[in-house]
């Protein structure tokens, strides 16, 4: 029995955040996607599904405002096969079941990982809310926050917490801000004022790096998670 | 219910035996009534004994207390009927209450068809009826209870329905249902019959549904076919008349197959 | 005991996934059965005598010390609905992480073990009430209000109904949930002793049918 406390005498889970599963191995680096409603959180996840499932074993949890909507376009489109997919349903509270009652999240991301694992990465997508939703530290190791430049550009300057405190930033559909006037290099200096060293990443999907820079980073974490 | 209640009113107990003939038949060594309480035999179709249940004297009243008991031995088949639905009134002893006790057992092999007509609650009556089917892990098993709340036009009587099916020592399904004066809160709200007048269920017991399970499926606004936590199908309905209660339970049984 | 552990456990925010489930009230709601104030007490009146009255006497059984593994199946045979048995699990098995994480036990540490799909809720609920130092009495009123609480604040949310005239309804409703919860406590002292077929079996047969037809549907606000 390892002196660990990531499984007791019962050999059942404990129920927490733990970094290993009751067998001893790591589990999954589980990352949240959060942000307003219509920045791209979904078209986000289903590029990094793209982008990552070669190198990595992966699933995607959903927390749609209306049942599994976010989870059926990631099934249409085909980004990763339907049982690494899981929704949950967040009683038309989404930030409620990523932050103040996270069990039913919990259960999906453990469910995957008894069911299709081992996961290198669980991708947990919160449901479209508003600037203070953030992912409780006891369902995700790391997360991302996802605004976008048809939001406003003053977004980054009101900051709240997942903007100032998200271990990632992104400035989605930077291609649609000579459309709707938005000043992308205001956008990155009041982002960078109120995250300090925190990173930011400027992205269109449509264009050439789409994904790439956020792929990156969490290619990043996944290397410091399992070091 | 008070031993006054019980003894003003009138007991009777029937009874019901069926085993095999030894010819590939069912016959009823058993076949016994009491009081109005009437099982009659009557044309069976292959290998299946048919019984009717006749009310001779109507009821049951506030204070009766009617039971009926039927057994299916191994490999026998009995089908059970009743000539017309079964009406709760009003007794003489004022606050008297009605108990009608239905215990049905199946051995293995064994198959019981248990079709009674409704069971319809008079204004002013008060009946607790209680169904207990206790079958053996190969036994077969259709029966269908319906209740209405009430003649035409009528206010129901109080009513309380239990029914209960043990397959090998275990329950699998247990279901009361409370309504009328004096039930309950709630129990003609839209979490319960939300004005329905008629409600039943029908039970399907087969040992080949430990392996396929029936699939859950909604039949209309008010019923439904679900699997039950073991080798048993239930039909349950809710409708605004006995006619349209026994249309959605007779298209509940033609899915099942 | 500590009267407080109660309200810790009663509480609508304890993390046990409560919130994502409307008991009934969504399904009502869109076929038009709850459109206001008073069919929501009604709704909830109808819920509190039969599901809330089982689920408050299985609660208050384990709680008692009954044998979990017959609890459960006592309430899969009261729950026909394979949707409403799923989400009792469902839930069950959240509240078993929640409570393990908030009143250590090795009885919850056995029920998580025994119970890898989940045991009904009302059943960890009992288990998570011993383990809180409460009684059958406490586990029961958590159940009996929970099968009125979680509906009003769903309809609060479905229908934009006056959360004020949704606290009235519970309000109302509270002489009838100390009721409930001593035919409950009485119910499972005797299942105690004679086994658990003597518990109530109270049935709501629209609860039932339009559970089904719930979880069926492509789009939703709640699990059930």
């Amino acid at each position: 029995m390892h002196l660990d406390h990531s499984h007791d005498a019962t050999g059942a889970p404990v129920p927490s955040a733990d970094a290993r599963r009751p067998d001893g191995r790591r589990r999954a680096l589980r990352i949240g996607l959060g942000g307003p409603v219509g920045s791209g959180k979904t078209a986000t996840v289903a590029a990094l599904c793209r982008a990552l499932r070669e190198e990595f074993s992966l699933a995607v949890v959903t927390n749609d405002i209306y049942t599994r909507e976010d989870a059926e376009f990631l099934l249409r489109e085909a980004v990763l096969p339907p049982e690494r997919i899981a929704a949950v349903e967040t009683g038309a509270c989404p930030h409620t079941a990523i932050r103040d009652d996270i069990s039913a999240n919990l259960e999906a991301v453990e469910e995957l990982e008894e069911e299709t694992g081992p996961l290198d990465l669980v991708l947990v997508e919160s449901g479209g809310d508003n600037l203070t939703a953030t992912f409780s530290r006891g369902l995700v190791d790391a997360q991302i926050f996802v605004i976008d430049v048809a939001g406003g550009d003053d977004i980054p300057r009101k900051g709240g917490p997942g903007v100032t405190t998200s271990d990632l930033l992104v400035v989605n559909k930077t291609d649609l801000a000579p459309y709707v006037g938005s000043d992308l290099a205001r956008m990155a200096a009041d982002a960078k004022a109120a995250r300090g060293e925190l990173p930011v990443v400027l992205q269109s999907l449509r264009g050439e790096g789409g994904v790439g820079e956020v792929a990156a980073w969490v290619r990043a974490r996944l290397a410091a998670w399992t070091a | 219910m008070t031993d006054t209640a019980t003894t003003a009113g009138v007991r009777a107990t029937a009874r019901i035996g069926a085993r095999g003939d030894g010819r590939g038949g069912t016959c009823l060594p058993v076949l016994r009534g009491e009081g109005p309480l009437a099982p009659r035999r009557t044309r069976g179709s292959g290998d299946e004994a048919h019984v009717l249940l006749v009310g001779a004297m109507g009821g049951p009243l506030g204070g009766d207390r009617f039971a009926v008991e039927a057994h299916v031995a191994e490999g026998a088949r009995l089908r059970v009927g009743s000539a017309a639905a079964t009406i709760a009134l009003p007794g003489q002893a004022k606050g008297a209450a009605a108990r009608y006790d239905v215990r049905l057992t199946v051995a293995d092999g064994g198959e019981l068809h248990w079709l009674p007509e409704q069971l319809i609650s008079a204004r002013g009556s008060d009946l607790y009826v209680t169904t207990r089917a206790e079958l053996a892990p190969a036994a077969r098993l259709v029966l269908r209870e319906e209740q209405v709340l009430g003649r035409v036009g009528e206010e129901p009587g109080r009513l309380t329905s239990r029914l209960a099916v043990r397959i090998a020592g275990r329950t699998v399904l247990d279901q009361e249902l409370s309504c009328g004066p004096g039930a309950p809160g709630g129990w003609d709200g839209p979490a319960v019959l939300g004005g329905h007048r008629a409600v039943g269920q029908l039970v399907l017991v087969r040992p080949e549904f430990a392996k396929a399970p029936v699939v859950a499926r909604v039949l209309g606004e008010g019923a439904a076919v679900v699997p039950l936590a073991g080798p048993a199908a239930l039909v349950t309905a809710v409708a605004p008349d006995a006619r349209l209660l026994r249309a959605l339970l007779d298209r509940g049984l033609a899915e099942l197959g | 005991m500590s009267r407080a552990a109660l309200l810790v456990l009663a509480d609508g925010r304890f993390p046990a996934g409560g919130h994502a489930h409307s008991g009934g009230a969504e399904a009502a709601v869109r076929a038009g059965r709850i459109t206001g104030a008073a069919e929501l007490e009604d709704f909830c009146r109808g819920r509190l005598h039969t599901a809330g009255l089982v689920a408050a006497s299985v609660a208050a059984a384990a709680a008692l010390g009954c044998e979990p593994a017959g609890l459960d199946a006592a309430a899969d045979a009261r729950t026909p609905s394979p949707a409403l048995r799923l989400a009792a699990r469902r839930l069950g098995r959240q509240l078993v992480r929640a409570a393990r994480a908030t009143w250590p036990s090795p009885g919850l540490d056995a029920l998580a073990r025994d119970f890898p799909k989940g045991a009904h809720q009302p059943v960890v609920l009992g288990l998570t009430a011993r383990a809180a130092g409460l009684g059958p009495e406490d586990a029961a009123y958590c159940a009996a209000y929970e099968s009125v609480s979680g509906p009003a604040t769903a309809v609060v949310r479905l229908l934009g109904l006056d959360p004020f005239e949704a606290a009235g309804v519970l309000a109302r409703l509270a002489p009838e949930v100390d009721e409930v919860v001593g035919r409950a406590v009485a119910a499972a002292r005797d299942a105690a002793v004679e086994g658990v077929d003597v518990l109530p079996a109270a049935s709501a047969p629209l609860l039932e049918v339009c559970a089904e037809a719930h979880a069926a549907w492509s789009v939703r606000l709640f699990a059930s």
